[in-house]
């Protein structure tokens, strides 16, 4: 390994050439890809001149919807990427038995497993979530944006550039081989000694910073945008897990930033955190990370349990059924998940007692859990169901979410984790309910929306087609994990003596490859609806006989999105207008004040990851100077006042005319 | 001005009830400044709630190296102490001055405030300096590496805050004591009275309590 | 159409169960060791527990998907129907009663199988009797293998354990550098190895057989290979096999333990004939190396020695040195008793 010396060291710190995998097959050929493909965009937006348009209306947006939907590209983006790894570990497995040590040295799929695990959880989950949250919520509860609009586009920016820090490790240098967790001792400067476990960290912390500032925004939003008339009762119930998930992420985020903050403190200065020696202990950080892990799956379940109220009561046709019951299961949900992080390290030895409340704790949390899917059950109880595919989704997530929570709370049993823990059975208990849960959800909620961002509805064959990709898919990969987990095989291994677990491996890989093909269909169902998108056009903005307000507006919704603010009297309030015939109004607009966009964020955060990048490969100056620009840029930045306009009334009339011509068209 | 009105349902056709679903004037949603900001500061607190758990585990861990009886100069923590919280109270000075809408008074406090801050910072840049040529860094042991970690957070933050009342200082004087001026001072007014209570806590748990046995 | 959409995914899930039903070596449900099988057994009771409701719920789910599909005009349709105060109770009430029946059993399960509690039964029918010995083994995890070291013997083994069947057993477990899990299947649950600290677990083996045992925590390059076997023994064969390893010329001082304990992986079975005094006792507080403080003596108080090194005697009298040194009391005010300086680990 040669290092660097003198003035190189200063300005390069440890990036030397070698750090660029030119040796290794399989990252050249997807750099390859990567840059032809990347060439091809750049390439496709400049021929267009969309350069001016991405800036303007996209990159410097403030607009929630637009954020909500760059969020989940972002998302869907990486989704390709963590899968990818899936599928490479799932062929491992299946080929590397006895003297075939398959194609994947361990120091290759230890990085996989890791990047596989950080991305689905902070650059799928987290973005789809966030994405959905962004541009539902403040239509639902009828304001015109979020609270601060400029910290909203900074927070996307922030994740993006995390997300582009840890895709960059595939690249240029490596990534952690610890474990999507990281613990200590192994991700310690003495075992990890390279760049991944760093990558890890500054992603990490560059994107929470972003998910922290989400929260913060979206509480009071929630809080002090409400419409007129609509109290907390009244809220949307996808607005009520909206709540409760940015409670979790204002409570549990910070906690990650400090551990992460200590980690990085030993590995950059030599402090005694989470060393062996000189007093520190790793038990510390085990609890602390867990204590953010915990509310955060939370954070990741809680909008997907959103999703399915309001799919459920709008493609039932039916009230959600306990809406009081639903509100307040949340609530407890959100309280009791922090009660409950030990069940992650039973087998640390705290001691019977201690494991026993924490274990009973864990269990407490599935009574309001279960209370949910009853309601949403007696939802469908003498409705009329529709099944479009959000719909399926559901249907799909109800039957597969508590196999997931069952073998969850089987798991809460402390002896029984301590024949269970960190084997292929907790691997497959935790895709069970993030599949089964959250991703379902994440597609129900991407499906059903999808026409109120776009103008025009999915492609509902291709649609099913996916879901039922994904569902056959899910049970094919991951039931022979069960059985493998009773087997007594472990987690996070790429090859196994035993020949006779090859056949549960082979059926897992098979199914990997159905739910790629579920993914498939999905590319092909954006490709498709987008071709016939005129036979599949959202002509009254309320495709489905919604129930909440976002239904309301046009699809796409105009920048303000209401020219008026609508005035609350019932839950469902969309619904109860439409009931009791409500009149569109169509003229005496006024004008509306709005955020102006700004490019300040995508600056900053850019900035970020420069200097991110700069600590990991510890060229000081690089980090230095970055973060001194972050600084006076932050600065530079509050000396703007000038943030906001007024759009003008006949802007508004003319966009409110053309929505009244559009629906008397189309009726 | 478009006022939606409708009527409840067909049986009720003797009472038809104007039933508003849209509001006609310009609706402006309370300012969510201050309470975001508050929001951010719990989120702070937690920071620094993990930071003194992380000290409550492994402020003991020695590892042969000196104690917090043998290292902490009480006096010097008890000047530093005094000078922030002095600065607390000016800063309260300066929030007066600025209801009574006295830009000039608002920068005088101000600048106290900063330079009571400064000292703070001062002093204990000097202390860790000093800890520091002992051969007592953060690296020594877990115990010192907890202290500087939450100390020096502590002093970050302080030091973060001085930076943005310069700014604001600057502002200020740039633009007067505008709603958003006004504003931004209520919030680095949160901000400063937060050090504060996170520093007593600082110095009852780690300065008095560490020196006990 | 209902029929297809469950056979969709009911039927993987059904060829699963049968091979779950089919046994299929599920050592987690069929293992060889008291503790594990009450562990095991737990796993089912709670298994069917749950799928009291669990079951109900998916049947539910389907009958009510297929029955109120919109083309069944059929069916009652109640829009404004939300609300039933009845059925909020046994909503709540239902899997209240389930989890309370669960949380019993993990009270009582968990304080029962806690691994740090000495066995009172050998097997379900024989409770041992109040002299029993348990026998002692140390355990090590190292990278990227398995060091076993039996106090009572004078013996260790890399890779290899024997254990005779029916006695019970006592396992002190750490680590040498980062956490690992110490996890035989067969025999009873896990438990983390970590440096620095000693964790407990008490087991017994009813059945005489060769078991697999591994790291159940990933711990870097070697984590594929860190496996070892148990062998469940008869008294006369636990013999042969101490005498093997007694016959061993291989000695396990604390210069042969630093030697094992730099890394290398998928060590075969290495058999050490005598093992230094208080070995594990040096592994748990991270000084075998001469050069280093003992954990047990960091912990004591704090003694403001600036860190130097102290030239050490070589060979045999350094240890003992070393031993008086460690051996040293840090008073309760922090000072030590000894005149000789306490040295400090220096890179």
């Amino acid at each position: 390994m040669s290092e660097n010396t003198g003035f190189a060291k200063l300005i390069f710190g440890r990036l030397t050439w070698e750090a660029i995998p030119l040796h290794e097959p399989i990252l050249l050929a997807t750099f390859i890809a990567v840059a032809v493909g990347g060439a091809a965009v750049l390439g496709l937006i400049t021929y267009f001149r969309w350069w001016g348009t991405l800036w303007r209306d996209w990159v410097t947006s403030i607009d929630h919807k637009r954020l909500g939907i760059m969020y989940v590209v972002l998302g869907l983006v990486m989704l390709l990427r963590g899968f990818a790894d899936a599928v490479m570990m799932r062929a491992q497995q299946a080929i590397s038995f006895g003297d075939s040590m398959g194609y994947l040295p361990p120091h290759h799929y230890d990085q996989i497993f890791t990047a596989h695990g950080v991305i689905m959880i902070f650059f799928v989950a987290m973005p789809l979530v966030v994405g959905l949250m962004n541009f539902v919520v403040p239509l639902q509860i009828g304001a015109r944006d979020v609270a601060f609009p400029f910290l909203n586009n900074f927070s996307f920016w922030m994740t993006a550039s995390g997300a582009g820090l840890v895709m960059m490790s595939l690249f240029v240098g490596e990534f952690a081989r610890t474990g999507w967790l990281a613990y200590p001792p192994l991700s310690g400067i003495i075992a990890s000694p390279d760049v991944g476990v760093d990558y890890y960290i500054w992603g990490l912390q560059i994107a929470g910073v972003g998910t922290l500032l989400t929260g913060v925004n979206f509480i009071v939003t929630i809080v002090k945008m409400r419409a007129p008339g609509m109290d907390v009762m009244k809220m949307p119930i996808f607005t009520w897990t909206a709540l409760c998930t940015n409670v979790l992420i204002v409570a549990a985020f910070p906690v990650l930033t400090a551990v992460l903050a200590l980690l990085s403190l030993d590995r950059y200065v030599g402090t005694n955190f989470f060393t062996n020696d000189l007093g520190g202990n790793p038990m510390m950080y085990v609890n602390l990370i867990w204590i953010w892990g915990h509310p955060e799956v939370y954070i990741l379940v809680l909008p997907a349990f959103g999703v399915f109220s309001e799919v459920v009561s709008t493609y039932c046709g039916k009230r959600l059924f306990g809406y009081a019951s639903m509100v307040y299961a949340t609530v407890v949900i959100t309280i009791l998940s922090y009660l409950v992080w030990l069940h992650h390290f039973f087998t640390m030895g705290s001691g019977a007692s201690v494991n026993s409340f924490f274990g009973i704790t864990t269990m407490i949390i599935s009574i309001p859990t279960g209370a949910k899917i009853f309601n949403w059950l007696f939802t469908m109880y003498r409705g009329r169901i529709r099944y479009e595919p959000p719909m399926l989704w559901t249907i799909g997530f109800m039957v597969t979410f508590v196999i997931g929570g069952m073998t969850g709370v089987l798991t809460a049993v402390p002896p029984a984790d301590f024949v269970l823990h960190n084997s292929l059975f907790l691997v497959a208990h935790f895709h069970n309910v993030i599949i089964g849960g959250v991703l379902f959800g994440l597609m129900a909620g991407i499906t059903f929306w999808f026409p109120k961002a776009f103008g025009y509805r999915l492609d509902p064959f291709w649609g099913k087609c996916s879901f039922w990709f994904w569902l056959i898919g899910f049970y094919f990969a991951f039931m022979p994990l069960y059985a493998l987990g009773l087997m007594g095989v472990t987690r996070r291994l790429s090859h196994f003596d035993d020949r006779a677990l090859q056949i549960w491996f082979q059926v897992a890989a098979f199914g990997a490859f159905l739910i790629a093909l579920g993914i498939a269909c999905f590319l092909i169902q954006l490709v498709v609806s987008f071709m016939r998108r005129e036979q599949l056009r959202d002509t009254t903005g309320d495709p489905w006989n919604g129930r909440t307000l976002e239904w309301s507006t046009s699809s796409p919704p105009p920048a303000y999105n209401f020219a008026f603010t609508p005035i609350v009297h019932d839950s469902d309030a969309w619904w109860d207008m439409k009931l009791r015939g409500h009149a569109r109004p169509q003229s005496g607009f006024i004008p509306i004040h709005m955020p102006k966009n700004t490019p300040a964020g995508v600056i900053l955060a850019l900035l970020s990851a420069v200097c991110g990048f700069g600590l990991i490969w510890h060229m000081w100056p690089l980090a230095a100077g970055s973060f001194a620009l972050l600084v006076v840029g932050t600065i530079v930045h509050t000396f703007n006042y000038d943030r906001e306009y007024y759009l003008p009334a006949d802007e508004v009339l003319r966009v409110e005319d053309a929505r009244t011509r559009g629906l008397a068209a189309h009726g | 001005m478009a006022d939606s009105t409708a009527t409840l349902g067909p049986g009720r056709a003797g009472e038809a009830q104007a039933v508003r679903f849209y509001d006609s004037g310009e609706h402006h949603p309370e300012n969510g400044t201050l309470l975001g900001f508050w929001i951010y500061l719990m989120s702070d607190s937690l920071v620094f709630a993990s930071l003194f758990a992380v000290y409550g585990v492994l402020g003991r861990n020695y590892a042969t190296g000196p104690s917090g009886a043998e290292i902490f100069q009480l006096p010097l923590v008890a000047v530093n102490t005094s000078l922030l919280l002095l600065s607390s109270i000016t800063y309260g000075f300066a929030v007066i001055a600025m209801a009574r809408k006295r830009v000039g008074g608002t920068l005088a406090w101000l600048a106290v405030t900063g330079l009571l801050g400064i000292g703070f910072v001062g002093i204990e840049l000097h202390e860790f300096a000093n800890l520091i040529r002992e051969g007592n860094g953060p690296q020594r042991s877990a115990f010192l590496s907890s202290f500087f970690t939450l100390v020096g957070t502590h002093g970050l933050h302080v030091s973060f805050g001085i930076v943005w009342l310069v700014t604001l200082m600057w502002q200020v004087a740039g633009r007067g004591l505008i709603a958003a001026n006004r504003r931004r001072l209520m919030c680095l007014s949160m901000f400063w009275h937060f050090l504060d209570v996170i520093w007593i806590g600082v110095f009852t748990f780690v300065y008095l309590m560490g020196t006990l046995p | 159409m209902v029929p297809s959409r469950a056979i969709g995914f009911l039927l993987p899930l059904a060829l699963s169960c049968t091979a779950l039903l089919a046994g299929c070596d599920m050592v987690v449900l069929r293992p060889s060791g008291y503790v594990a099988q009450q562990q095991g057994q737990l796993v089912v009771i709670s298994t069917l527990l749950m799928l009291l409701i669990i079951v109900p719920v998916i049947v539910l789910t389907l009958v009510f998907a297929w029955h109120y599909r919109a083309s069944n005009t059929k069916a009652t349709y109640t829009p404004d129907w939300d609300h039933s105060i009845q059925l909020e109770l046994i909503i709540w009430a239902g899997p209240l009663l389930i989890i309370l029946a669960l949380g019993a059993l993990t009270w009582i399960g968990t304080h029962t199988l806690d691994p740090y509690r000495a066995l009172t039964r050998i097997d379900s029918p024989r409770p041992l009797s109040i002299e029993a010995e348990p026998l002692k083994i140390e355990v090590v995890a190292l990278d990227w293998k398995w060091l076993f070291i039996y106090p009572d013997h004078g013996i260790a083994v890399v890779n290899e354990l024997a254990i005779p069947v029916d006695i019970p057993v006592h396992f002190t477990i750490t680590a040498s550098s980062v956490m690992n899990s110490f996890y035989i299947p067969a025999l009873a649950g896990q438990i983390y190895a970590m440096p620095g600290m000693a964790t407990t677990l008490h087991a017994v083996i009813n059945k005489h057989g060769e078991y697999e045992g591994f790291s159940a925590n990933y711990s870097g390059a070697g984590f594929n290979g860190m496996r070892f076997k148990l062998l469940g023994v008869s008294a006369g064969e636990f013999d042969s096999w101490l005498q093997k390893a007694r016959a061993s010329k291989d000695e396990l001082t604390r210069e042969g333990y630093l030697e094992l304990e730099k890394p290398s992986e998928r060590v075969p079975v290495r058999r050490y004939g005598t093992v230094a005094i208080d070995l594990f006792d040096l592994v748990v507080n991270r000084c075998v190396d001469s050069r280093a403080v003992c954990v047990r003596h960091m912990m004591m108080g704090g003694h403001a020695e600036p860190a130097r090194t102290v030239a050490r005697a070589p060979g045999r009298e350094a240890d003992a040195l070393n031993l008086i040194a460690d051996a040293a009391v840090c008073r309760a005010d922090g000072s030590l008793a000894t005149a000789l300086a306490s040295p400090v680990y220096r890179d």
